[in-house]
């Protein structure tokens, strides 16, 4: 294997892990629902590129599903969402920027060194893929966390199994099956919490769930 | 080669750095006057604003002290220095091996720390605001410069520019994301600490936004020229620097003839040309930041220089 293969397979890794950050980072929800698209259409290629490597026709078909949901129908979704919601003004942070982004690169240093000694012996594709996605994995979690707007959770949602899908492809021989159905499910899920966002915004007006927090009585 | 001729490249590398500086700047305001389609000043206009400067009376406030003149010169020949030890249009100059970028760091660092102190020393407000500014901003901007100086020693294997710049020259560099980063961050930071649009307006006076501008309102005659000049210097050696750094083609090797070293400037004033263009195209497309949002921006700078270091620590350890 050449090092050219590894080198634009770590470009594609590393530039996931970046897009995760310029997420973290946007503050207004039209952008990070363009954002977002970005991250998903960087998956792909990443897909393809491991297809192309493994020698994995199965893997094509699996990028073309993330570009076709992940990348176009989900966005479109959301933005119309957003639009109806009409809730596209700034994200309200419950952190403040520069610690979060602190948080995020104490978090990626983590997966990094978790990873590099757990995996030790491995292939070394495979372990880098492993050590972004647990970071890509972290990011999305640090992203529900430091948000409080609905919507933008459920983009550190996705974000976060855009990390569990290159996990996938970068271990060899993970089922068309199972890829598609976790496809199809993260397209249920979204519709649920569509549904689930009109509710709550239909109950307290707002999309902002430390209004629910208030409500049940935890108010800081 | 004898050392004579080294010698010779050495100066005119040093006067390649000073020189040009005022006409980067003419430069970039004629390019922006004329994207906003008006005429503009001719591009010699801040040879002649220096001139002037020199020619006129120095005021000097009652209260200040020794410090307040030596800092003009003290900034002026530390940036000077930190400029020729860049190699702009040749590799291996006689001075090159002490062209460390940590060097150069500590440098720039020493000239924002003497710049800061007599913006105070007088006691105005402004002096003290502008110089609080900067020193806010220079909390977070070094540390991502010496991030992304990290990032990349790590990747060529040396804090050696000459050698830095023939290792980026060479196939062994490859593909490497965390060069990208870093030249995202070292753009960024550039921007911030030459007080570039989004950051800090260059032409305004408006007492509110200013930061550089603030930090030297008590300046006047040959020492106000002397600032002027230090800080045109700074814009040229950051755009030096990244066009050394990534862009090292054209770079005259160690030894070559009088052609290749007459290509090698040929490509920096080049090098110059399209950064200056950039440079005024960005600042007209985009809005002053307000203060408190600056250190947002200069912060992705700093994730960007860990980012890119733990990246390559990354590929480095696999």
């Amino acid at each position: 294997m050449g090092g050219l293969y590894f080198d634009i397979a770590h470009l594609f890794a590393g530039g996931l892990v970046l897009i995760s950050f310029i997420l973290l980072y946007q503050d207004r929800l039209y952008a990070l629902l363009n954002v977002f698209a970005l991250q998903a259409f960087v998956l792909a290629l990443s897909v393809a590129w491991q297809a192309y490597v493994q020698d994995a026709p199965h893997l094509y078909i699996t990028a073309g599903i993330t570009i076709a949901f992940k990348a176009v129908a989900i966005p479109v979704a959301l933005h119309r969402m957003v639009a109806r919601l009409g809730v596209h003004r700034e994200v309200e942070t419950v952190v403040r920027l520069v610690p979060t982004m602190l948080a995020g690169i104490a978090l990626v240093a983590l997966s990094m060194v978790v990873m590099l000694r757990v995996t030790g012996g491995a292939d070394p594709l495979a372990r880098e893929d492993l050590a972004f996605a647990l970071s890509v994995v972290l990011l999305g979690l640090l992203m529900m966390v430091t948000r409080s707007n609905a919507v933008s959770q459920v983009v550190g949602f996705m974000s976060l199994e855009n990390g569990l899908i290159l996990a996938a492809t970068g271990a060899k021989g993970m089922p068309l099956v199972v890829e598609i159905s976790v496809a199809f499910s993260i397209l249920i899920a979204l519709i649920v919490i569509g549904i689930f966002l009109f509710r709550i915004r239909e109950r307290f007006d707002s999309v902002d769930l430390q209004v629910l927090d208030d409500y049940r009585g935890e108010a800081r | 080669m004898t050392i004579l001729g080294n010698l010779t490249i050495q100066i005119l590398q040093m006067l390649l750095v000073l020189l040009p500086a005022p006409l980067l700047i003419g430069f970039i305001r004629k390019v922006k006057a004329r994207l906003l389609r008006k005429k503009g000043p001719p591009l010699i206009q801040p040879y002649r604003d220096l001139i002037k400067l020199v020619g006129k009376e120095a005021v000097v406030a009652d209260s200040a002290s020794w410090l307040f003149r030596a800092v003009p010169y003290l900034v002026f020949a530390a940036t000077w220095v930190a400029a020729a030890l860049i190699p702009t249009f040749a590799t291996g100059l006689l001075f090159s091996w002490s062209a460390d970028l940590i060097a150069i760091i500590a440098l720039l660092g020493s000239a924002r720390f003497f710049l800061a102190l007599a913006g105070m020393d007088v006691g105005t407000g402004f002096g003290g605001l502008g110089s609080s500014r900067e020193m806010m901003f220079a909390t977070l901007a070094e540390p991502a410069m010496i991030m992304i100086v990290f990032a990349v020693a790590l990747i060529a294997g040396s804090t050696q520019l000459s050698y830095v710049a023939e290792f980026m020259l060479s196939p062994a560099v490859g593909l490497r994301v965390s060069l990208a980063l870093g030249l995202i961050g070292l753009v960024i930071v550039a921007i911030a600490e030459n007080a570039r649009i989004p950051v800090d307006n260059p032409a305004t006076h408006l007492e509110l936004t200013m930061v550089h501008e603030a930090m030297v309102l008590e300046y006047s005659g040959r020492h106000l020229a002397m600032i002027e000049l230090s800080a045109q210097l700074k814009l040229l050696l950051y755009v030096s620097l990244i066009a050394c750094l990534f862009l090292p083609w054209g770079l005259a090797p160690v030894g070559a003839g009088i052609g290749l070293h007459v290509f090698g400037i040929a490509a920096y004033f080049a090098k110059l040309a399209v950064a200056g263009v950039a440079l005024a195209v960005f600042e007209t497309s985009i809005a002053k930041m307000r203060v408190f949002r600056v250190p947002d921006f200069i912060g992705v700078a700093l994730m960007l220089g860990l980012l890119a270091t733990l990246l390559r620590f990354m590929s480095g350890s696999l």
